[in-house]
């Protein structure tokens, strides 16, 4: 009896293990993904996994994409992608920032094989970077935030503190402060890119503060529930989340990968790829999107948002113009300055009138 | 930073909701080892209530109707578990890791379509007369119906321990099966029903994750609350009671961590992430100390097999 019970509990693991996804590959040219959470998460994984949709559709037969969802920042992401590899992908996108020493890893081991890894800073000849200018689009919703608010108080879930978030929080800060001058933000670390449950709560707790208007970091659609319960504003993050509050979501900051990753594999069928690019694009290349806007914010401010839009679009504004001081009061751009591209991708510091410190 | 920005009804409120999983998940594994079996499946039936429950909820439209699913699913994976460890008589610790392990795997693969889809509409329940009293009402008397009915089973459930003979005959079989079924006690049908019952609370305490907390399915969305239930039962001392404010104690950590970072307080979060933890451990020690031996309350046959002898 004792054998047979412990034969069923060892089939019961082995059934778990085999249940993991197979990863051949058969066409001309192939393409993988790794995703960080489930592309079902109508945010961040959802649009990279438009972008593989659009390179499906564009090659149509020629070019063979598949995909790895949940998986973590760690040595299974370099198993995956060696997986991948073995299997004969010819490139791998790995769309999350943690994925960056794996895929340094990795190159290294498969120099043929070409590598673009989604928001970080660590290139080789086989690795080239490439991002979004979000905080472009924060510029945006920023400016709807501080005119919606009737609290005064905005709050905001971020991630971790890494550059690309804290740059966000700032550009949304100052466009927030630029029109209206009491604004003020309360800001609550998660530190995780996707887990509903924290989301809510700390959503519900900067609600239960008095925050009227939510912006988030994070990537799951929870925010926008808890908001459109709640009867305040949110904004959709990476994709359009309004199925989630009709009510609550006043627009979207979508990102759109598909042109680039049609013309990265175009590149690559081509043998022009180069590695070592670090690719860096916003408003103006269609890399971010403003999603609709929601009829409740008064056509003054849709107009003045969308003159925003459009002057980062053509160039002629920028997020981070000064006369801008840090957090402590020390200057850090003159009077009609722009921020350059290497204090921005290594932003680690508040600008002026947030309060709070960046976790270490 | 300003404390006085902190809403303290409103956080005992959302404390309060934090917990009620742990409660729910809490007290039937209270009642499983009460039985003498130690069930470390909890995570796993946790999770397949969570899916069960919102797929029944999204296709019904009742999250309600979504609850009692994820009962009913969290109680039929408990069953393989008496069956292994009953009829089989297999080590209870390793079938029960198996189970969460198992549990999570199938919950991945049914939840799989139902990621990123909306959950049916829940209302809260104001008390009325009750719910008015400024602060009190706040805190205690709005919240869904869940809430209060996990309150309302720690009182069921301390009162079946400890006043009714069908609860005396429970804690028997948990102290000495071989003298429970001397007396002509069905040692095996009854922690059958007792495993049963706990997967069902485990279930509903997964259910109220993805239909009221959150509410949405995600996968491996439980994120470890088995386990802090499982603690929970031996830190409370097998006793409903202090299960109850155990729980929130665990829920009013996670909740004030973030009511102080929206105040500014810098605080290391790594640290108040791990306190819940941390005292865990600390209540373990204290009540394994001899001195309180005498009333920490362990089921003195939990975790044997029941081999009948006559």
């Amino acid at each position: 009896m004792k054998r047979v019970s412990k034969f069923l509990s060892a089939s019961l693991i082995f059934a778990v293990m085999v249940l993991n996804a197979n990863l051949a590959i058969s066409a001309d040219y192939k393409v993988g993904f790794i995703y960080i959470g489930p592309p079902g998460d109508h945010g961040w994984n959802y649009q990279h996994d438009v972008g593989r949709k659009a390179v499906d559709e564009a090659f149509g037969g020629k070019v063979e994409t598949v995909f790895q969802e949940n998986v973590p920042e760690s040595a299974d992401a370099e198993r995956v992608m060696t997986q991948m590899a073995l299997a004969g992908a010819d490139m791998i996108f790995a769309t999350s920032f943690g994925y960056m020493d794996p895929v340094i890893n990795v190159a290294k081991k498969f120099p043929k094989v070409k590598f673009e890894h989604a928001t970080g800073y660590k290139t080789a000849d086989n690795v080239s970077t490439y991002s979004a200018r979000f905080y472009e689009g924060r510029s945006v919703v920023g400016h709807i935030a501080g005119k919606m608010t009737k609290s005064n108080t905005i709050g905001y879930v971020a991630s971790f503190p890494i550059p690309e978030v804290v740059r966000g929080i700032n550009s949304a800060y100052l466009a927030a402060k630029k029109a209206n001058p009491n604004v003020e933000f309360k800001v609550i670390w998660i530190f995780t890119w996707y887990d509903p449950a924290k989301e809510a709560d700390a959503a519900k707790t900067l609600i239960s503060q008095g925050a009227d208007v939510i912006l988030q970091h994070v990537d799951s659609s929870a925010i926008m529930t808890v908001a459109e319960e709640a009867g305040v504003y949110a904004f959709g993050q990476a994709s359009d989340m309004s199925a989630f509050g009709p009510n609550a979501h006043l627009t979207a900051i979508i990102n759109g990968w598909a042109p680039y990753y049609v013309e990265k594999v175009k590149q690559g069928m081509a043998g022009t790829w180069k590695g070592g690019e670090q690719t860096f694009d916003g408003i103006g290349a269609g890399m971010v999107i403003i999603g609709d806007l929601n009829d409740k914010i008064p056509a003054s401010v849709k107009k003045e948002a969308m003159a925003i839009r459009d002057g980062i679009a053509d160039g002629t504004l920028h997020s981070f113009t000064g006369p801008i001081n840090k957090q402590d009061g020390s200057p850090w751009l003159k009077a009609g300055e722009t921020a350059d591209v290497g204090t921005l991708l290594g932003m680690n510091f508040y600008v002026e009138g947030i309060e709070g410190d960046i976790p270490k | 930073m300003d404390l006085s920005e902190i809403n303290f009804a409103v956080l005992v409120a959302s404390l309060i909701v934090a917990s009620t999983p742990l409660v729910l998940a809490a007290l039937g594994e209270l009642i499983v080892e009460k039985a003498g079996v130690l069930n470390l499946g909890v995570e796993g039936m946790m999770i397949i209530g969570a899916v069960a429950g919102f797929i029944v909820g999204v296709e019904t439209g009742s999250a309600y109707i979504g609850m009692i699913a994820a009962a009913v699913a969290g109680a039929l994976l408990s069953l393989l578990f008496a069956f292994i460890i009953l009829i089989m008589q297999a080590n209870q610790v390793a079938s029960g890791l198996a189970l969460t392990i198992f549990g999570l795997g199938i919950a991945a693969l049914m939840g799989h379509p139902y990621t990123g889809i909306k959950s049916p509409q829940i209302s809260t329940i104001s008390i009325p007369i009750l719910s008015e009293i400024p602060i009190l009402g706040t805190m205690f008397f709005q919240h869904d119906l869940i809430v209060y009915l996990s309150l309302i089973s720690v009182l069921t459930i301390w009162y079946f321990l400890t006043r009714m003979r069908a609860g005396l005959i429970l804690r028997s079989v948990g102290e000495d099966h071989d003298v429970a079924h001397s007396l002509g006690y069905r040692v095996i049908t009854i922690r059958f029903l007792a495993i049963l019952f706990g997967g069902a609370m485990a279930g509903v305490g997964g259910g109220y994750l993805s239909l009221f907390r959150v509410p949405q399915w995600t996968e491996g969305m439980t994120a470890g609350a088995g386990w802090i239930a499982l603690a929970l039962v031996v830190f409370s001392g097998w006793r409903p009671f202090r299960l109850l404010i155990g729980a929130y104690i665990f829920g009013g950590i996670t909740i004030l961590q973030l009511n102080l970072q929206a105040i500014g307080v810098n605080i290391n979060i790594a640290v108040l992430s791990m306190a819940p933890y941390l005292a865990t451990i600390l209540a373990l020690m204290v009540i394994s100390m001899s001195r309180f031996r005498g009333n920490r309350g362990a089921p003195g046959c939990l975790g044997r097999s029941f081999v009948k002898t006559i």
